[in-house]
């Protein structure tokens, strides 16, 4: 069942800042709080403001789960290939192999308190796309399946 | 009689949570060598300002892992369980 025209229209205002604001929570995890899980909680609460203002069915023929489903295994695989990548160059599991190295997120950072560089802390940012992709899509597969559950039943 | 068992219950728990409050002292560890290395260190190790993501990613970084198994298994569960509920899709 649709909401109403007003709250369809507030919605379609409100969720792109929503996604914009969890991928930045996402993106800045190693400088300012949150991280990936936070990140992927504001993403998801954006995509179920739109499952909320629009129906079940309506969503559900815009995105398919499978997508999602590959999104969230992806993002599992990225963040434990990110830990076995240090272990083809000689590391242990889970060293940071990118800190300090010059190349991607590799800057050093200066001791002391300072605002910080976007391109530092080595392999934690990508560990934070990581799990923030994998807790956006979790999340948001666990709305749909629930509501499926639901419009099964008859309400 | 059993009423009087747990108002008694509760006042025993109560109290021990009183005396914990009054006794701690919180924001003062005793043993605080490992806290105290992560301050120090995380900057040139990790090369991140954000101490607390250093922990929960690096230094604790197999825990993480599973932190993250474990909403996957649960996404999973879900899925699952309501998959045989709609038959098919």
């Amino acid at each position: 069942m649709r909401m109403s025209k007003i709250v369809r229209t507030g919605s379609d205002l409100m969720y792109p800042f929503i996604f914009i604001f969890g991928w930045y929570v996402i993106m800045h995890g190693h400088l300012t709080p949150g991280g990936g899980f936070q990140g992927g909680a504001v993403v998801a609460t954006g995509a179920a403001l739109v499952i909320v203002a629009y129906s079940y069915q309506e969503v559900n023929a815009m995105i398919k789960k499978a997508i999602l489903m590959f999104q969230e295994s992806g993002g599992l695989v990225l963040f434990i290939g990110a830990g076995l990548a240090g272990m083809i160059l000689g590391f242990p599991f889970f060293y940071n192999w990118l800190a300090n190295s010059g190349s991607l997120f590799g800057m050093s950072v200066i001791p002391g308190p300072n605002p910080g560089e976007l391109n530092t802390a080595g392999f934690l940012p990508l560990m934070n796309i990581a799990v923030g992709t994998e807790v956006w899509g979790g999340l948001t597969i666990v709305i749909l399946y629930m509501l499926s559950g639901v419009e099964k039943e008859g309400i | 009689m059993k009423k009087y068992l747990a108002v008694i219950v509760i006042l025993i728990i109560t109290s021990f949570m009183f005396i914990i409050g009054i006794d701690f002292v919180f924001g003062a560890p005793a043993n605080s060598d490992m806290d105290d290395y992560f301050i120090e260190h995380g900057q040139e190790q990790i090369a991140t300002n954000n101490i607390v993501t250093t922990v929960v990613f690096d230094y604790r970084g197999f825990d993480t892992l599973g932190e993250s198994t474990v909403l996957f298994t649960a996404v999973i569960g879900v899925a699952m369980m309501f998959r045989k509920l709609g038959e098919g899709d």
